[in-house]
């Protein structure tokens, strides 16, 4: 690796890695304030927990031989993975790729918050990372769905329609929390919000731009993207809401900007030109709709990981199928609608989210029923009234 | 001596702080509050989600005065408060046993 | 009239609130306040150092109601703040000397 790309690789690394500790401060700030602190240290355990499995096993299994639906072992412990030859280039890659492997699982914390037990949390991550994580990024990047001609430039598929999917099945087996629908609780601190806002948009310029691997113009026009898409769902959300609820609202704001970001995620690396307002247009307007499935469907998805990063997810992949465009990028991979190709990569794109889909949901389901019937999942009355802070962490956010 | 307690809406707070001082009272204590009356609070939204919020921001004004004043701040407290809509707030008056100055030990109204 | 002030737990603001409501109770004022009781707080640990939390966290409410509604309003705050457990709260009765309605200037029950 050049070392313009290698800096550009390592940086975007970092850049990564600060948007699990956004996340966290995201969802933080919208949960209640008793809660607070279970729901940071649900995030800050998948930075924990997931480098040291990565090391070990993680990216072995997930890129390891060039086997269609899993990895070998050829990399335990990063075995063989020198600087020399490459000038550090794969170790750079790897480390970028632990990022992606460490927020993706943190993603889910936003469904189950409120009543989920630690232990339960810290058990279902490492299991979640490697059962369904792994797998689905094998077979999006090397395997069997990569190579049927689908894309997901930075992880629309293989990370939020995966864990926005395995987010229904978690709390599916894990139940609503005490009092929804009836009763509600409205964000405890909004300028929390919007800060976890602020640092997951910056993040995730290292995020898309990052996954080209290489500091060129594919990157650059990955960072464009990622910037338009996510002011234009931003944009979008807020003037829905604004005249469908009477107020232009931060939440609505950063909901906007989170939707457009996920969506435009698959498709940063192949789509240029006015695509990305598009579809960041179309992924605001859809998730400002989306979020309100659960309160229909009475799945309690605490936070909207299912209407944000699944639907988000989703919509971004699918309209690849309309906006990709190789000329642009002299790129091998095959054109959307809009720019003579035929339906054959939406298909593709379909095949692969919905592969994505049925494992991730099944296996998501089994974990979580096997812990629920092992461990137990859900905290004790007494805690989920009173907070998951003290109760769980013997700490408190506000003194 | 009596003590007057009064809720209030937070922005009329320099006002009726103002207004108390014009009166010659010395001394209060304030506190930031929740609560409703008959105007009950108000709704937000979220994410198109209603939540109705029961208890909007008020302030608590608590003094001690000698009852010969009591009239006089209760007129001070009504005219700064006031501003004609539901939801200004309410007085009322308790009477106090004993008042003691904590640094010099001095008891009753010498103590206000 | 009576003013009625309750010191809770937090957490059964909620509930409480809703059995006031239920009793027919108008308005009401709450407050976050700290304190202990017999429970005598709790403990914290923060990198090893464990803090001795003497003031835990509680919500105070405080309501003005007429004398014959003292007992119903008692009976429900019990029923709605009552856990079992040490720390429950307590609630007190003070006599009211005069009660104003800011807005209008009503004086006695007629503000409540």
């Amino acid at each position: 690796m050049d070392a313009g790309s290698l800096t550009w690789v390592l940086v975007s690394a970092a850049m990564v890695l600060f948007m699990t500790p956004g996340l966290a401060f995201f969802y933080g700030g919208m949960d209640r304030e008793r809660n607070v602190l279970n729901m940071l240290m649900m995030n800050f355990y998948c930075v924990l927990i997931v480098p040291v499995l990565w090391m070990i096993l993680g990216y072995s299994l997930a890129q390891g031989g060039s086997g269609n639906f899993i990895g070998n072992f050829d990399f335990l412990f990063l075995d063989g993975i020198g600087i020399l030859d490459d000038n550090g280039g794969q170790l750079a890659t790897i480390a970028f790729l632990g990022m992606f492997a460490a927020i993706t699982p943190a993603l889910i914390s936003g469904a189950v918050a409120d009543r989920m037990k630690f232990s339960a949390w810290a058990i279902f991550v490492p299991l979640w990372l490697l059962l369904v994580y792994v797998p689905v990024f094998k077979w999006v990047y090397g395997g069997w769905l990569g190579d049927r001609g689908s894309l997901d430039f930075a992880g629309g598929t293989a990370i939020h329609v995966n864990a926005g999917i395995a987010a229904l099945a978690a709390v599916l087996v894990l139940g609503k929390r005490k009092g929804w629908p009836k009763e509600g609780q409205p964000p405890h601190s909004m300028p929390l919000v919007m800060i976890g806002t602020g640092i997951l948009w910056f993040g995730w310029f290292g995020f898309n731009a990052g996954s080209a691997l290489a500091a060129n113009g594919q990157a650059t026009q990955a960072f464009m993207n990622t910037f338009l898409a996510a002011a234009a769902a931003g944009l979008v959300w807020v003037v829905v809401e604004w005249k469908r609820d009477g107020h232009p609202t931060n939440l609505g704001a950063a909901s906007g900007i989170v939707a457009g970001l996920v969506a435009i995620t698959p498709a940063a690396g192949y789509v240029s030109g006015a695509a990305p307002l598009v579809i960041g247009g179309i992924a605001g307007l859809v998730c400002c709709y989306a979020v309100k499935l659960k309160s229909k469907f009475l799945f309690d998805d605490a936070l909207d990981v299912v209407g944000v990063h699944f639907v988000g997810g989703l919509v971004g992949s699918l309209l690849i199928g309309f906006f990709a465009n190789p000329e642009f990028f002299d790129g091998t991979f095959e054109e959307g609608i809009f720019y003579g190709g035929d339906a054959g990569l939406l298909l593709e794109q379909a095949i692969a989210n919905l592969s994505a889909i049925v494992w991730s949901f099944a296996i998501t389901f089994v974990i979580m029923v096997v812990l629920k019937k092992t461990i137990g999942v859900r905290v004790d009355e007494q805690v989920e009234t009173t907070g998951l802070d003290f109760g769980l962490h013997g700490e408190s956010a506000y003194h | 001596m009596k003590l007057i307690t009064a809720i209030i809406k937070p922005f009329k707070l320099d006002d009726v702080k103002e207004s108390l001082k014009a009166a010659g009272v010395q001394g209060m204590t304030v506190s930031e509050v929740r609560g409703f009356g008959r105007q009950g609070g108000h709704s937000e939204t979220y994410r198109g989600a209603e939540y109705k919020i029961d208890f909007v921001p008020k302030v608590r004004f608590e003094l001690v005065v000698e009852d010969g004043v009591v009239e006089s701040v209760i007129a001070a407290i009504k005219a700064a408060a006031s501003t004609g809509k539901i939801g200004d707030g309410k007085i009322w008056v308790t009477d106090v046993d004993r008042i003691v100055r904590i640094r010099t030990g001095e008891e009753g109204p010498d103590a206000i």
